[in-house]
């Protein structure tokens, strides 16, 4: 029962929540809109679950002092920290809102510029025209790098219009960038739904775990 | 030839610190999918309402706040009203700040121009909520207030009730906009993403499941110049122009002395 119960409630479920967007019907929009709320509530348990399981494992790398214990020690203080601020004080309160403009907002902009100096230092290394299509690549990078920014119009203005580095670069993005990126999309969506379907009826069932082996 | 990463990160830091200090004005040339977006808002008649759901937080504010403040100040000077949400909790408070601010340049009113509902986990169940009504998901908006209870709310349900979706995001919620928001309710959609994310999105701007694309801040500093008032993104687009320059030369460095080096092994 506890392989056949979970199995159950997919294949009704999946089967309603395909079946309903072609029922135009008051009772079908009703249930949908009832079980789409049913997720929502079903998601703040996974999210609960989610916040058990990061206190426990931080918890042990403290407990034994694993190796970084001490970023565990900071991850935990700022966990319950913040949230206790926010459920005592709303979200709207001076301390609340003071941790997050001067405490996670640099932090998190500060994470994300590294990021330019780290692009720069991969492009110098990994940009070698080695071979045939690795300078295609290295070409492309570089027309895109200067036709997405005014300098590619400074540098390339003066030629006929299809030779300029913006319009170069808009080719690249609208017809092969486009086709790949198509490919790419009705390949992932086609999986989707035949992985839907394995599920819906049963036959993937790695889902529910160990339990779920034959 | 092996540069010490230092000397790259040196480099950088110079160019993108000078140019933040002197404004250049290098010329922007805007796009077709940016003055779609642009002449589609500038068509509508004041009074009609709008939703800008902005998705940004402080890691990608650099990126998409000037094109929030660009397309907030098209609209409010439009005095067309605005709904906005913010579907990824870590951007809510900048967000709400934003649409505080520049309705405020406008002397705009809350609840009588524009409607903050605020966040709601799972935007995807969202997004799909809110097409039937949005009082199923934000019964109550930001601020705790009855949408009923909002002037500019009366007679606004659903993404039927909005002349546009104009969606900025920084992450992959954008899809659920897609799919859900322009795919199951045909609500007309535009789209404002980073640069890193701009072209994942071109192939449904060109089977017009999007009418209109504003990549990162050229994106924005196009929009700008549009709406004809220059400000950060039109500023950083100096820094951004002069940093690509200096990446490309690093690349052409890298590569000469890459043939350099191989042409003397051979003749060892």
């Amino acid at each position: 029962m506890k392989r056949e119960l979970p199995l159950m409630i997919v294949l009704i479920f999946g089967t309603f929540m395909a079946f309903q967007y072609f029922v135009p019907h008051r009772i079908s929009s009703d249930l949908y809109q009832e079980f789409n709320n049913w997720t929502i509530i079903i998601g703040i348990f996974a999210m609960v679950v989610g916040i058990g399981s990061l206190i426990s494992l931080h918890y042990n790398r403290i407990k034994f002092k694993k190796p970084g214990w001490g970023y565990s020690t900071v991850t935990i203080v700022c966990l319950i920290g913040m949230m206790s601020i926010g459920l005592i004080g709303g979200t709207e309160n001076d301390l609340f809102l003071k941790l997050y403009r001067h405490g996670l907002a640099p932090v998190t902009s500060t994470m994300f510029s590294l990021l330019a100096f780290f692009i720069a230092s991969a492009a110098y290394r990994a940009f070698r025209a080695r071979t045939i299509l690795a300078t295609l690549l290295l070409l492309a990078a570089v027309v895109v790098m200067l036709g997405r920014v005014p300098i590619g119009e400074i540098l390339t203005g003066w030629l006929p219009r299809p030779l300029q580095f913006s319009e170069i670069s808009n080719f690249l993005l609208y017809v092969p960038n486009t086709a790949a990126k198509r490919a790419i999309f009705i390949g992932v969506g086609l999986g989707v739904a035949a992985m839907s379907l394995k599920i819906i009826l049963g036959i993937e069932r790695t889902w529910l775990g160990g339990e779920g082996r034959k | 030839m092996k540069i010490d990463r230092r000397w790259i990160y040196l480099a950088i830091g110079i160019v993108v610190f000078i140019p933040m200090l002197v404004y250049l004005g290098f010329p922007i040339r805007v796009t077709k999918e940016v003055r779609s977006v642009y002449e589609r808002i500038d068509s509508l008649p004041p009074g009609t309402v709008v939703m800008v759901p902005m998705e940004y937080d402080p890691a990608t504010m650099a990126e998409l706040q000037p094109l929030a403040y660009a397309v907030l100040r098209h609209c409010f000077s439009k005095d067309l009203k605005v709904i906005t949400t913010s579907l990824q909790i870590e951007g809510v408070t900048i967000i709400k700040e934003d649409l505080e601010m520049i309705a405020a340049e406008y002397g705009k009113k809350y609840g009588i121009d524009y409607v903050f509902l605020g966040y709601k986990p799972y935007p995807g169940i969202v997004i799909l909520n809110m097409g039937e009504n949005f009082r199923k998901p934000f019964p109550r908006d930001y601020y705790g207030n009855e949408l009923d209870s909002l002037p500019m709310m009366k007679g606004v349900y659903n993404y039927s009730s909005c002349a546009l979706i104009l969606n900025i995001n920084a992450t992959s919620g954008v899809d659920y906009w897609i799919n859900y928001a322009n795919g199951r309710y045909k609500a007309p959609l535009a789209i404002g993403v980073t640069g890193v994310m701009v072209s994942d999105y071109y192939t449904f701007l060109s089977s017009g499941q999007i009418f209109g694309l504003i990549g990162g801040l050229k994106g924005a500093a196009e929009y700008e110049k549009l709406i004809n008032h220059v400000d950060l993104a039109c500023r950083a687009m100096d820094v951004q122009s002069i940093a690509h320059s200096v990446i490309v030369l690093f690349i052409v460095i890298g590569n000469i002395a890459f043939f350099a080096t191989k042409k003397r092994k051979k003749s060892i």
